[in-house]
């Protein structure tokens, strides 16, 4: 085995200069990432399927464009993964769920279409944990994903097979999908950037839903610029979404180069102390006396509401999930199990198709919006979500950008939460907030504890403010130098 | 203190066909849960009915234009039971 | 014990939009199953529902017309139940701020004018189609349910009464009415037979003078007006009948029969009343401002009850101008043509709801072709006015018109119609009369009045109907001293 960077290491932006250098072709680097996986993945378990034909197809294509000088951007012939809840025509999509074998969808999400037109490569589609709840992808339908820093530990959840996947070399950038961190935790517990956009930027067309006023699509990558491009090709409005926003998109790369030199950069008090490993604690805090040393003002920010966000959370996530699941009712797609009436037929293919973190959360969401519990448990969870909207408010009237960690700890082994739900909940603190807010966060990769396991920091920014974001977020990629890349065990096969 | 529910009713009105065992399970589950979701009910005010989009727009619609439709054959391909074009599925409970 | 049915009306109009409410699919009806659907509109993983504006103008076009309030800012909310027919399982429907609220509905019944208060209308999705078959050939129990989606997502509006109503007859005259009203707006074809426009009723009874209401009952499956009376009746008099023999009344949904000509209860769905709602996260709410408010105001046709006020300024009376104001469009313009050209409004209304319906309906034509022009109707009522020719003779002049004889004064020409108009000659033909038939002179002289009958006939034959029956009559009593 090389010892040097190999084809699968590279960036996105890396790729595309080889590529446009003609150095490599789409199929070379379809071929590494291929061959990436196919070392990795009884390991990792990262796919769920791997497209080869389609994706041969597509980088043949990509590299015939390219010889005619038709060159569709950034992503135009590089291999990327799917999290396994977004549609694709004709190629198995099931969320992580039994419920869902061996559905093809017939329409192709709206990130789909704008992904293959922008000439990126769709070598298959990851892991999830089922219609992602979760905070470990043990919760999929399939089988656990497994953490390329170590294959005992979690990659995180629910875009834990996207995580993995980038992580590992087996694609060059992935989609994920984020309702309380599922894009920033995975990212966080494997060492790479992954972000949630603006609510609203990204369609959510084609997405299979959990929580529809929280879920956004994002990037899972090797780089923030890496993170920036993909954004930049899939986001925009969509008239077949009617929650997409239709107005100015902020200019992503501006403003990557320009340092934190002037910037007030928000530390949240409240998002530390208990629960908070130690390493994690001390990387953050040392990346945040670097930013300051890079000209950054240091605030101390308290946003109150953030103690009871999770509360909050695990109340309309859930609710709206009950919903947007009844559809899976073994009647026109999907499982069925047998029955002698619709109610009978319905119930028994419902219990056997969803597993039990669906079953509970579908059960709780039930509840919260049942007559008579309504004002008190969902009606109230909304009231709290404004309120954390103007704590938001009221930070950002001080200061440009929020940071903390990504997650309380690094990389759990698996097994370790499965049967504690609140505790596996609790995963989530620190991202919860900015999808009930609706606004921008990413996870940069800073460093590793003691025993390899990454390190992630958390930059959040208002509304649209995606390039502040990334701004900070580069200077914190700079400052942090994290080269270091997992060594996967090879598994004797 | 967790909260007590009647999850058998729950679970009918969300149509899950549940074990007596997996009733007891996930009643424990969810008390424990709610109990703490219940934290929002520290905050005062009035319960707020909407989810406010955080770029609040309004109006979002589109023209009365029509789209083409799915192929029939690529919808029924995916459905467990079919006949003439139609889905097939066991009658409800009134209709028995 | 006196007792006073209370009932409210449901109806659910299908909009005739070219697509559905939540997607691009077509509205249409007859189609092969499942051949008008998409993500959106099966409930597939991943669908998202984008309103049609078109719809969103239709509903307020129906609720300025209702005379409702239109909510500045409403939402849509899920309104979640599991049916077979619904494919998201849950329908997109507005639960506390519906787009139009406050309203009322005049009608006319039994030559009253009522006032039936609306309590809103709002906008949802229809449902898919289930029809219920036996597979092995048995006759009851359905063995299987066959969906089909075709109908999934078409918009609906549902305009809910207040309990204003108080009859079987004012029930039915409700339905029409508003039918009528949604046809005239456009906005769908309301068909009943096609279930373009459905109707369910709420009926209770509570004892005369009492303002407590009783326990309300709805009623399902009524598809004509005919049945909708039916039904309210029977359910009004099975009420009663309970109540009377010391019963009660079970708050349910009950089926009409048309056959039977009863109502039965429906097994009731298990849980169907927790329907959950909270606001569409999928949507972001409507703001329809007054700028967007008079907009469509101003595109209104006309409404039937303006129209009914419009005649009657012009001297119909109440009855004749609902009369007129139901009949269809075309008609109407003929009489409005014909009033333009100076024919007499309360005249030229009964030409065309009395004489020309009729006609029209015996020749099964078509409204849209009557063959007749406002000016030649107003030239015939002109004629009857002056003289010309007589009433009755009209009948037969129009007859002449409409089978394209030719203008009135052709056909009455032709057809020596032309009524006698000459004093002279007139009075020289009730001297015949009289001179040929000195009994009957006799008998008036003794009080017998009535001859003046027999003896105008006799003139109306003598003159082969060209006499003005009217002027002859009055001869005949002032030469026979009367």
């Amino acid at each position: 085995m090389s010892t040097g960077p190999q084809l699968h290491d590279l960036t996105i932006v890396g790729a595309g200069e080889r590529l446009r250098s003609g150095d490599v072709t789409s199929v070379d680097l379809l071929e590494a990432a291929l061959d990436r996986a196919h070392r990795t993945e009884a390991q990792l378990h990262a796919f769920l399927t791997l497209d080869r034909e389609g994706a041969g197809a597509a980088s043949q294509a990509a590299d015939a464009d390219l010889a005619i000088g038709r060159d569709r951007g950034p992503l135009h012939g590089i291999p990327m993964a799917l999290k396994d809840n977004m549609c694709t025509r004709g190629l198995e999509t099931t969320a992580s769920s039994q419920i869902l074998a061996g559905y093809r969808p017939p329409y192709d999400a709206t990130v789909v279409t704008r992904l293959r037109d922008a000439g990126a490569v769709i070598i298959g589609k990851t892991n999830l944990d089922e219609f992602a709840m979760g905070s470990s992808t043990e919760n999929s339908g399939y089988g656990s994903s497994y953490n390329p820093w170590d294959i005992t530990r979690v990659p995180g959840g629910s875009s834990g097979g996207s995580a993995a996947a980038v992580a590992a070399g087996s694609a060059f950038g992935a989609l994920g999908s984020d309702t309380g961190g599922s894009i920033r935790q995975p990212a966080s517990l494997s060492g790479i950037v992954g972000l949630k956009p603006t609510y609203g930027t990204v369609s959510r067309y084609g997405l299979i839903a959990f929580a529809s006023s929280l879920d956004q699509i994002g990037p899972l990558s090797k780089s923030v610029t890496d993170a920036a491009l993909t954004l930049g090709a899939i986001w925009g409005h969509d008239p077949l979404d009617a929650t997409s926003y239709s107005g100015a998109y902020p200019d992503l790369t501006a403003d990557l180069d320009k340092g934190v030199s002037g910037m007030r950069i928000g530390v949240v008090s409240e998002l530390a102390g208990e629960g908070y490993e130690a390493a994690v604690e001390s990387a953050v805090q040392e990346m945040v006396g670097d930013l300051a040393g890079a000209g950054a003002e240091i605030v101390e920010v308290s946003l109150p509401t953030f103690e009871i966000a999770l509360s909050a959370y695990y109340l309309i996530a859930p609710a709206e999930a009950s919903a947007n699941l009844a559809r899976f009712d073994g009647i026109r797609y999907g499982h069925r199990a047998p029955g002698a009436s619709t109610e009978a037929m319905m119930a028994r293919t419902r219990a056997e198709g969803f597993g039990p973190e669906v079953t509970r959360r579908i059960l709780l969401g039930t509840y919260a919006l049942s007559a008579g519990y309504y004002d008190a448990f969902y009606g109230q969870a909304q009231r709290v979500r404004a309120a954390i909207q103007d704590d938001f408010a009221r930070a950002y009237r001080r200061v440009d950008a929020l940071v903390s960690p990504t997650s309380p700890t690094v990389a759990f082994k698996a097994g370790d939460r499965v049967d504690d739900p609140l505790a596996m909940y609790l995963s989530d603190i620190c991202t919860i907030p900015s999808n009930l807010s609706g606004h921008p966060a990413i996870s940069v990769p800073i460093g590793v504890d003691d025993q390899s396991l990454p390190i992630g920091f958390q930059v959040m920014a208002p509304a649209l403010g995606e390039q502040v974001m990334f701004r900070v977020a580069a200077e914190v990629e700079r400052l942090a130098a994290f080269t270091a890349r997992p060594v996967i065990a090879e598994v004797a096969s | 203190m967790p909260i007590d529910i009647d999850i058998a009713h729950v679970a009918r009105l969300a149509r899950l066909d549940l074990t007596e065992a997996e009733l007891g399970a996930y009643k424990t589950q969810l008390g424990v849960i709610l109990d703490h979701a219940a934290k929002v009910q520290s905050l005062e005010g009035e319960p707020h009915p909407e989810t406010a989009h955080p770029l609040g727009f309004v109006n979002a619609f589109r023209r009365d234009e029509t789209r083409p439709s799915l192929d029939r054959e690529e919808v029924m391909e995916q459905a467990p039971a079919r006949q003439d074009g139609y889905f097939v599925v066991p009658p409800p409970l009134d209709e028995r | 014990m006196s007792w006073e049915p209370v009932i409210g009306i449901e109806v659910h109009v299908e909009l005739a939009t070219r697509s559905k409410m939540f997607c691009g699919c077509a509205v249409s009806f007859g189609e092969e199953p499942n051949t008008n659907v998409c993500p959106v509109c099966l409930g597939l993983p991943g669908a998202l529902p984008v309103p049609n504006k078109q719809a969103i103008d239709w509903i307020v076009a129906i609720g300025l017309a209702l005379g409702c309030e239109v909510s500045e800012r409403s939402v849509f909310h899920r309104k979640n139940y599991f049916y077979a027919d619904l494919p998201k399982n849950y329908q997109i429907s507005q639960y506390d701020i519906p787009v139009c609220r406050d309203g009322h509905l005049e009608l006319t019944v039994d030559d009253m004018t009522r006032v039936i208060g609306i309590e809103r209308a709002h906008m949802e999705e229809d449902t898919g189609k289930s029809t219920h078959v036996g597979l092995g050939g048995r006759i009851h129990a359905a063995e299987a349910t066959l969906l089909d989606f075709n109908r999934s997502g078409v918009p609906l509006v549902e305009i809910v009464s207040k309990p204003d109503i108080r009859s079987a007859a004012e029930s039915r005259a409700y339905a029409q009415e508003l039918r009528r009203l949604v046809a005239e707006l456009g906005v769908s074809d309301a068909r009943l037979e096609e279930g373009s426009i459905r109707f369910d009723a709420n009926v209770s009874v509570r004892p005369g003078g009492e303002d407590e209401y009783g326990v309300k009952v709805e009623i399902k499956n009524m598809n004509s007006f005919r049945s909708l009376e039916r039904a309210v009746d029977f359910e009004i008099r099975r009420q009663i009948d309970a109540l009377e023999a010391g019963g009660e009344v079970v708050q349910e949904t009950r089926h009409w029969d048309e056959e039977a000509g009863v109502t039965h209860p429906m097994r009731t769905k298990e849980g169907s009343s927790d329907y959950r709602y909270f606001t569409e996260p999928d949507l972001v709410p409507m703001v329809v401002d007054a700028e967007w408010i008079a907009a469509i105001r101003a595109a209104l046709p006309e409404l039937p009850a303006e129209r009914r006020a419009r005649y009657v300024s012009s001297g119909l009376d109440d009855e004749l101008a609902g009369v007129l104001s139901a009949v269809a469009a075309p008609l109407r313009q003929v009489y409005e043509d014909a009033v333009a050209a100076g024919a007499p409004a309360r005249q030229t209304a009964n030409w065309v709801t009395g004489e020309l319906t009729a006609w029209l309906r015996r020749s099964e034509t078509d409204p849209e072709e009557a063959p007749i022009d406002g000016r030649r109707l107003a030239e015939l009522v002109l004629m009857v006015e002056d003289g010309t020719v007589s009433s009755s003779a009209a009948r037969d002049v129009l007859e002449g018109v409409l089978l394209g004889e030719g203008d009135p004064s052709d056909v009455a020409a032709n057809r020596d119609l032309i009524q006698m108009s000459d004093a002279a000659e007139l009075e020289a033909a009730v001297d015949a009369i009289l001179a040929a038939n000195p009994e009957a002179v006799e008998s008036f002289a003794a009080g017998e009045t009535k001859v003046v009958g027999f003896l105008v006939g006799q003139v109306m034959r003598a003159t082969s109907g060209k006499a003005d029956p009217g002027l002859v009559n009055r001869m005949l009593n002032e030469k026979l001293g009367g």
